[in-house]
């Protein structure tokens, strides 16, 4: 994996309100096909953090590029090169499966043509032919999962951020997303993930912590775990953030 | 007499199309910490809402220390303390006007019960004049479980209080849950949290409606019927493919750094499978027997259905 290019680059990057610093000189890469996994205590800095690298917010000092373009002056080209899901927002509910991928897909620049054929493909993909014209609202929240995942992947991006994507569901839901992810990052699209579930930290290529804005710790969750001597993420992660002056 | 009893609970909504709790029983007895697992849509809300008084069933019973729950509801709403899963307290009230209003309509005073919250309340005491609506979500879960406790309830129900809690905070939760135990406190908590399972005495698993079993972790895991595998190696999802496209596999789902495996035919198969494995050339192969963890016992008992 060491040959591939960096999807994400941050060197330094810092971003303050007022005297508070959110992030605090923060430095890393993404490359391309890994499934980072970006974890932190409530209020460690990590949503401050994806808002930069998604385009939404300016940092104060520091560097950034998120697929190529400076977070500085090319956000809007950031925001066509990304996708986003998260479990609080992810579909319209009184619209339809197949409104709702057109919708997206309108609003990541598809033509009309391309909406239709992708939504098509995608339906079929999913198995979902019979409930194309239902209501997401009806659908159970595993496959609104899996259709919102979907969806953020249409327009073919570089990377995809997953805002705490699998709060909720049964476990077999679970491990059907987690095959989506493997095999999305397969396909050599990057996957940032936050989760506050510790055996979802185990299967990321590699973990980054953060604690009080700044990274505290960044490897594989194997390195990470001889490192701090545990036999889990969760260890690892109660030990780094035990300590941490800031909550929330 | 146990704390709780539930008894053949039928619950429906929207006129009988939803069936959200199926001829569900089981008792909680006094003094136990005792955990509802299952995902969001299993009817634990329900189950709560019930509990509290707040619901009729369809049919079925249920009794909280004796009372039944539709007959002496106003017996039960003395006794119990209810944390709901969404956030229920006075946004403009600040914490100490909610803890009081609180303790006002349970007749009751902060400085007659303190002793139950102080470990609590003094992590949130030096906010006491913000107002609820501008807590951040540790502070408001910590507030709003010294409302639930400020009138010194016999049985404690928080339904889901650790939900996008970071970790840290639900250990310190779950330790808080260990001393008012020690207190003598009945709880029944719900989570989606498989993990927090081994810090309940005992869990009832829960699956659309319908409970798929009740024991100890202990007893849940030694009635594991299958023999599993761990099995990685450099490319997981190579791995993965190939195993899913095994003869002999029966199940393969993805466990934190590892897959885990059941064959068909059980220990007979894996030598095999080993050698399948390896045929296929994969860089760093690890096989070897692994005890199963809730997960696998919830995942199994959900195909069983």
């Amino acid at each position: 994996m060491t040959d591939l290019p960096n999807v994400i680059e941050t060197e330094a990057l810092t971003r303050r309100f007022g005297d508070f610093v959110a992030v605090n000189s923060i430095s890393f890469q993404v490359k391309a096909g890994e499934i980072f996994g970006f974890l932190g205590a409530n209020g460690a800095g990590k949503t401050t953090a994806m808002r930069i690298l998604c385009g939404l917010l300016s940092p104060t000092s520091g560097k950034a590029r998120v697929a190529g373009y400076d977070v500085y002056t090319e956000s809007e080209s950031i925001k066509q090169q990304i996708g986003y899901m998260s479990q609080k927002f992810s579909l319209y509910e009184n619209l339809t499966v197949r409104e709702n991928i057109r919708f997206f897909g309108g609003i990541y620049g598809l033509s009309a043509a391309e909406q239709k054929r992708k939504s098509d493909e995608l339906i079929t993909r999913l198995g979902l032919s019979h409930e194309a014209n239902k209501l997401v609202g009806s659908l159970p929240i595993g496959w609104r999962q899996k259709i919102s995942f979907s969806t953020a992947l249409l327009h073919q991006p570089k990377i995809v951020f997953l805002d705490e994507p699998t709060g909720g569901v049964d476990p077999i839901t679970r491990r059907q997303f987690r095959d989506m992810i493997y095999e999305t990052a397969h396909s050599g699209i990057s996957i940032f993930v936050t989760t506050h579930y510790m055996d979802e930290a185990e299967y990321c290529d590699r973990v980054s912590i953060m604690v009080d804005g700044a990274i505290a710790a960044l490897d594989t969750p194997d390195r990470l775990k001889q490192q701090f001597v545990a036999n889990s993420m969760d260890s690892v992660f109660l030990q780094l953030a035990r300590h941490a002056r800031r909550n929330e | 007499m146990p704390a709780i009893s539930v008894n053949n609970i039928i619950k429906t909504y929207d006129k009988g199309n939803i069936l959200a709790l199926d001829k569900v029983s089981f008792d909680v007895q006094q003094g136990e910490l005792f955990g509802l697992i299952g995902a969001d849509g299993a009817g634990k809300t329900t189950l709560f809402r019930l509990l509290t008084t707040l619901l009729l069933p369809d049919s079925g019973t249920a009794q909280v220390l004796g009372f039944d729950t539709v007959k002496d509801f106003w017996a039960i709403r003395k006794i119990v303390g209810y944390m709901p899963g969404k956030f229920a307290l006075y946004q403009d009230l600040s914490i100490i006007e909610n803890l009081e209003f609180f303790a006002t309509v349970f007749n009751t005073t902060i400085a007659q019960n303190y002793h139950l919250i102080e470990d609590i309340y003094v992590q949130i005491a030096p906010f006491k004049d913000r107002l609820a609506g501008k807590l951040s979500g540790g502070m408001k879960q910590k507030l709003a479980l010294c409302c639930a406790l400020i009138h010194e309830p016999k049985v404690l129900l928080l339904d889901e209080p650790t939900t996008g809690v970071d970790p840290v905070s639900r250990k310190e939760f779950w330790d808080m849950l260990d001393r008012l135990r020690a207190r003598g406190i009945t709880i029944v908590v719900s989570t989606p949290y498989m993990d927090e399972a081994l810090r309940c005495d005992r869990i009832a698993l829960i699956q659309k409606g319908r409970i798929l079993d009740i024991d100890t972790v202990e007893g849940i895991l030694a009635k594991y019927p299958k023999r599993l595998y761990a099995v990685r190696s450099e490319n997981m999802f190579r791995l993965l493919s190939d195993l899913r496209q095994y003869s002999q596999t029966d199940t393969c789902f993805a466990f934190g750094e590892y897959l885990h495996l059941s064959l068909k035919n059980g220990e007979a198969d894996a030598p095999a499978t080993e050698a399948y494995l390896q045929s296929r050339q994969h860089a760093q192969l690890s096989f070897k027997p692994v005890a199963p963890t809730i997960e696998d016992a919830f995942i199994e008992l959900m195909q069983a259905q």
